[in-house]
């Protein structure tokens, strides 16, 4: 379908440009005294928002009992095959009969796309809001089930960094 | 001349050098925070308190940096090419009057470094001559961007030199002289007795001409960073392109100046009378010159972030077609007023 394109003949007033170039200085300096958007990084931190894909955790039970069991869904789905687990025979009474004695995760192969989070039927692996973790080795990136259940314990109460803001206040 | 004389002249030479370059570290910065401000961002505010000791360290930035000289590049037309533009850059303030004149153990001592008869006029020289310093840092550098960047200044040169000095004529025609001092006297009084109120319209296309005339946007048609890399100081390093970086600065300073001169007054506050209050009324005047000039300056760093940037035919069409005729034709209704009035 054609579209009729109506032709402005441009005035006098606007011919001029100076009105428009006002006009134009005015939106720059209303911005001056605008917030600023910028998040000064290592002073200020970036709250990210509820569903933010960061660093993994593996869920415990409140008695302490991994909540995984070592199924592999996570593995199977996982696209760059950065999930590594070692299934064993679960060493509580109660609960699930499996359980995994390793569980790797390389960080600097993950993509974040959150599949292990949905593969997953018990919940156990999920991703969490933290998105800072720098160093300066590949081998840090390499992290195992002390450190997922570590990340647990530092983000199962609130969002890390609203919880970091409160201790820094 | 007698020994005092002359250290004034020491003294003043040395006070408007050092606020010349102050003024350039200070609107390196300002730039910079200003232009984040109108973008909704922070800017540089981690060196020194609210990042005021930034210029220094960009200024050991460019000292440490590796001064590279292009194999191909004509030598000593290149390494001279940044002083050509900074030195008439500096020069040219000293005809400025920057204050009314102050008594001084006894001694009348005009705030100005240089009284010359023809203070416009030398100013339009010396601006010229800067132009020659864009054009052979293109050219000797032997690489297209800068020549393209020098070209594009020569072009630019014809285009608004010619508005801007006839929009100065009819100032000049007003106050019946070429000394500054003569200019800024003319448009003491009543309140509206600056020339902005008597002339807005040459007042108007000499802004515009000074825009052109500093390299500024939107007619930084020999820098323009998004055609030609880095325009004419692509090839230039270190404490050389520093110098490009100062001489545009201080040309802006100088441009703010002479605005202020010629549209504003110079150095007077309306309905105040400096000349009785002595000493005290020359420091007023010192300060309302900065004021005004800085108000100048920030309009400069203003503009920059609010308007794109000119296709160099359409400056000249401006120049040509629309900012001379506009001159001439103010030339022409001043004088007739003139006639009719005296």
């Amino acid at each position: 379908m054609a579209t009729i394109v109506k032709s402005y003949e441009p005035t006098f007033w606007d011919r001029l440009y100076i009105p428009a170039l006002v006009k134009g200085l005015m939106v720059t300096i209303r911005h001056i005294f605008k917030k600023k958007v910028t998040i000064q990084y290592p002073d200020e931190k970036h709250i990210p928002p509820e569903g933010y894909r960061g660093l993994h955790r593996l869920n415990k039970f409140d008695d302490g009992r991994i909540k995984c069991v070592a199924c592999e869904m996570c593995a199977a789905a996982c696209p760059s095959h950065c999930i590594h687990i070692v299934p064993d025979a679960s060493p509580w009474e109660e609960g699930k009969e499996r359980y995994p004695v390793r569980f790797d995760i390389d960080l600097l192969r993950c993509i974040y796309c959150g599949f292990c989070e949905m593969a997953c039927p018990e919940e156990a692996i999920e991703l969490t809001e933290i998105y800072d973790f720098a160093d300066y080795t590949r081998e840090s990136f390499l992290i195992d089930k002390d450190g997922l259940l570590e990340v647990y314990e530092m983000t199962k109460d609130e969002n890390f960094y609203l919880r970091e803001k409160e201790n820094a206040a | 001349m007698d020994g005092l004389s002359i250290t004034v002249m020491i003294v003043k030479v040395l006070i408007v050098f050092a606020g010349v370059m102050i003024g350039v570290m200070a609107m390196t910065l300002a730039e910079r925070r200003i232009s984040a401000f109108m973008q909704d961002r922070l800017g540089p505010n981690r060196v020194g308190p609210k990042g005021i000791l930034q210029p220094i360290a960009d200024g050991i930035k460019f000292l440490m940096k590796e001064d590279i000289i292009p194999t191909a590049a004509v030598k000593p037309i290149y390494i001279l090419a940044p002083a050509m533009l900074i030195i008439p850059a500096l020069m040219t303030f000293a005809v400025i009057p920057f204050g009314q004149t102050v008594t001084l153990f006894g001694k009348q001592i005009a705030l100005q470094v240089a009284d010359v008869n023809i203070g416009i006029l030398y100013i339009f020289a010396l601006t010229s001559v800067g132009v020659y310093g864009l054009v052979l840092a293109g050219w000797s550098s032997n690489s297209k961007y800068p020549l393209l960047g020098g070209l594009r200044s020569s072009a630019q040169l014809i285009s608004y030199e010619l508005a801007m000095g006839l929009a100065a004529v009819s100032v000049i025609m007003m106050a019946g002289s070429l000394e500054l001092n003569d200019i800024v006297a003319a448009q003491q009084g009543e309140l509206f007795s600056w020339n902005i109120c008597r002339q807005p319209l040459a007042f108007l296309i000499f802004l515009i001409a000074v825009y052109a005339e500093t390299n500024r946007l939107p007619f930084d048609m020999t820098e323009a960073e998004q055609e030609l890399v880095g325009g004419y100081h692509t090839e230039y390093s270190s404490m050389k392109f520093s110098m490009f970086f100062m001489a545009e600065y201080a040309n802006m300073i100088t441009a703010a100046a002479l605005t202020v001169t010629l549209f504003f007054g110079g150095w007077d506050i309306p309905l105040v009378n400096e000349v009785s209050l002595g000493f005290f009324g020359g420091i007023l005047s010192v300060m309302a010159f900065a004021v005004k000039t800085a108000f100048f300056l920030f309009l400069f760093i203003w503009v920059r972030w609010t308007f794109p940037r000119f296709r160099y035919d359409q400056l000249m069409r401006l120049g040509w077609k629309v900012l001379l005729p506009l001159a001439l034709l103010n030339i022409i209704i001043t004088g007739a007023i003139m006639v009719f009035t005296a």
